[in-house]
């Protein structure tokens, strides 16, 4: 014992002798070609995109003036908040509740089908392998099928809901923008459902059976002891799927694309989607002035769920 | 015997065998829920052109058409070459995350030192980004990359945004191994960098396999910023090429079912192999 004991007190004093400096340059070569990823693909473009938003471009993309132009791209006469003819306002609401609905949606039936799935029955491994599919297939495929199966006329999802009397007529879902977020939201839970059932059954798996048996003991009912035993320790599971839905469902781009078959600015926009439709109508000017925007709104989202939910507070 | 039966009651209460009819109710709703738009495409997949888009349409093809599944690889969109840079950008992407994420993840668990608590926040950081919102920066730095080098900037971009959950995930794995394993290996002569592949990295397999099948996957998903940079039709990866299908003139819905179906194939295979280890790579994330 004393034998290893003894370099491993050299080693402490030697490091105790270096300076701070030296231990952050030792750690260099480790950390390097990371910051060197991060620096180059993520806060460089970033960079970028803040300094596009301060010019004018056309909509071919090419500058159209050599001093920067102040809020114009954000608030000015063709700002990405104040275009004419685009319902901002609703736009921004429709954001939220497009957050809000579908995170919250996912993480209630992931509890749900976390719970049947912890079940011990036989094929559970093929019914949990069988929920991955949404997660498998391409988002981009997912939302197509869905288009295609909701064509007024030709689609069969349609039919399927007029044969079993739930709808009287066929209705065109995608060519209406309100009918289109909807059909969209689903879409968007349906696809996170995988990941935040996993990572739920993953926290189940930390869930200790004795301490649910000695409450049961104690007379705890099963909702009592999944309310006060199970949900608590399933915080930091629930956090982290929460936490990541938000950023995926907040940047969707694909499934509102796909399903909005409306041209234009129509009700039925986010501000991701929005952002896309600046790109080739208005060039990157204001483009960029949405994204910025837009990131400050991903950002001011997660913050508000940090201080209502304070999903550390038990991991801190 | 009065107390064997109280403890088989109270066996009963927390693990009882779920009732048969619960089980089979929850399961069926369960395979129709999540297999009804994949059993449409598969049904899709089958008809002829003509057969998508009648009007109204029939719940069956005619006879299964499964020629589909081989006329596909020769038409106009030319899935082989699809398919070709979603794998070189997905496998080059989870390539590069594992080379730049395991030796940074192995530091932070196993050192504090000055600079640490930055680092982290700028991972934090890019986690909270994602290539859609930066869609114009990400194509003004990279709209240079013409012809094959597209595909690189597309593995920089899909290895840069899913570098923070691996090393997030590697990190807490390389923490969960005891210190003094690694220090009796160094003690015995093995470098830094020997002792983390040789020693450490066959102990925390799980946690990388779980890194692997996530930048794997969204890489093999990645829309935003293939659509934005690919120009040329031959280069683009499935999900962009394939509503390609769907032409001003011609819809083949059968085609692009029938690619989206093969695409499918794979994911699965790799999600069979490590459902148990998804699990337990979850937790470790998820509880550090």
């Amino acid at each position: 014992m004393s034998l290893t004991a003894t370099p491993q007190m050299v080693e402490k004093a030697k490091k105790r002798k270096t300076s701070q400096g030296w231990e952050t340059v030792r750690a260099l070569p480790w950390l390097l070609p990371t910051l060197i990823l991060i620096v180059a693909v993520v806060l460089y473009p970033a960079g970028l995109m803040i300094y596009t938003s301060f010019f004018k471009y056309n909509n071919y993309g090419i500058r159209r003036s050599p001093d920067p132009i102040g809020l114009d791209n954000y608030i000015g006469q063709a700002g990405a908040l104040t275009f004419p003819g685009v319902p901002i306002g609703r736009i921004i609401l429709n954001t939220v509740v497009w957050v809000v609905v579908v995170v919250l949606v996912t993480v209630l039936l992931s509890l749900l089908l976390a719970q049947f799935l912890n079940k011990p029955f036989r094929g559970r491994k093929l019914l949990r392998l069988f929920i991955i599919l949404p997660w498998a297939c391409s988002v981009v495929m997912t939302a197509t099928v869905f288009r295609y199966g909701l064509q007024q006329n030709e689609g069969l999802f349609n039919r399927l809901l007029v044969d079993t009397g739930i709808l009287e007529v066929a209705r065109a879902w995608t060519k209406d923008p309100t009918a289109a977020f909807w059909v969209a939201v689903f879409v968007a839970i349906y696809v996170s459902l995988p990941f935040t059932t996993y990572t739920i059954l993953a926290g189940l798996q930390a869930v200790p059976t004795d301490v649910l048996e000695a409450s049961h003991v104690d007379g705890a009912s099963a909702p009592q002891r999944y309310w006060h035993i199970v949900l608590p320790l399933l915080r930091p599971a629930i956090a982290v799927a929460a936490l990541i839905n938000i950023i995926n469902v907040f940047n969707s781009l694909p499934i509102l694309r796909i399903l909005q078959e409306t041209p234009g600015y129509h009700t039925g926009h986010i501000t991701t989607t929005l952002m896309y439709q600046y790109q080739t109508a208005l060039g990157p000017g204001v483009s960029s002035a949405l994204s910025v925007l837009n990131f400050l709104f991903c950002l001011v989202i997660i913050a508000i769920y940090l201080i209502i939910v304070q999903p550390t507070k038990e991991v801190a | 015997m009065a107390k064997v039966k109280s403890e088989h009651h109270i066996r009963g209460g927390i693990n009882k065998k779920p009732n048969l009819a619960g089980v089979a109710i929850g399961s069926l709703l369960i395979v129709l829920f999540f297999g009804f738009p994949y059993v449409l495409m598969f049904i899709t997949s089958l008809k002829t052109r003509l057969e998508v888009t009648d009007i109204p349409p029939a719940y069956f093809p005619e006879s299964p058409r499964w020629s589909n599944y081989l006329d596909v690889w020769s038409s106009e969109v030319n899935p082989a070459s699809a398919l070709l840079s979603t794998i070189v950008i997905a496998g080059g992407a989870t390539l590069l995350v594992l080379l730049v994420a395991t030796p940074a993840a192995y530091y932070i668990a196993r050192f504090r030192f000055p600079g640490r608590l930055v680092f982290l926040l700028l991972v934090l950081c890019t986690q909270m980004l994602q290539p859609t919102v930066l869609g114009v920066g990400l194509f003004q730095e990279f709209k240079g990359w013409s012809g094959y080098a597209v595909w690189g900037a597309l593995i920089l971009i899909n290895g840069a945004f899913n570098l923070s959950f691996a090393i997030w995930i590697m990190q807490a794995f390389f923490a969960s191994v005891p210190k003094e394993v690694d220090e009796a290996a160094l003690i015995d002569g093995l470098g830094r960098l020997q002792t983390m592949f040789r020693i450490s990295l066959p102990l925390v397999w799980p946690g990388i396999v779980t890194a692997i099948v996530f930048v794997f996957v969204n890489s093999w998903n990645e829309y935003a910023a293939a659509l934005i940079l690919v120009q040329q039709t031959n280069l683009q990866p499935l999900t962009v090429a394939m509503p390609r299908f769907l032409g001003l003139y011609v819809q083949d819905w059968q085609y692009l079912f029938t690619v989206a179906l093969i695409a499918i194939l794979p994911v699965i295979v790799l999600f069979g192999f490590i459902e148990k280890r998804l699990i337990g790579g979850l937790t470790a994330g998820s509880v550090k």
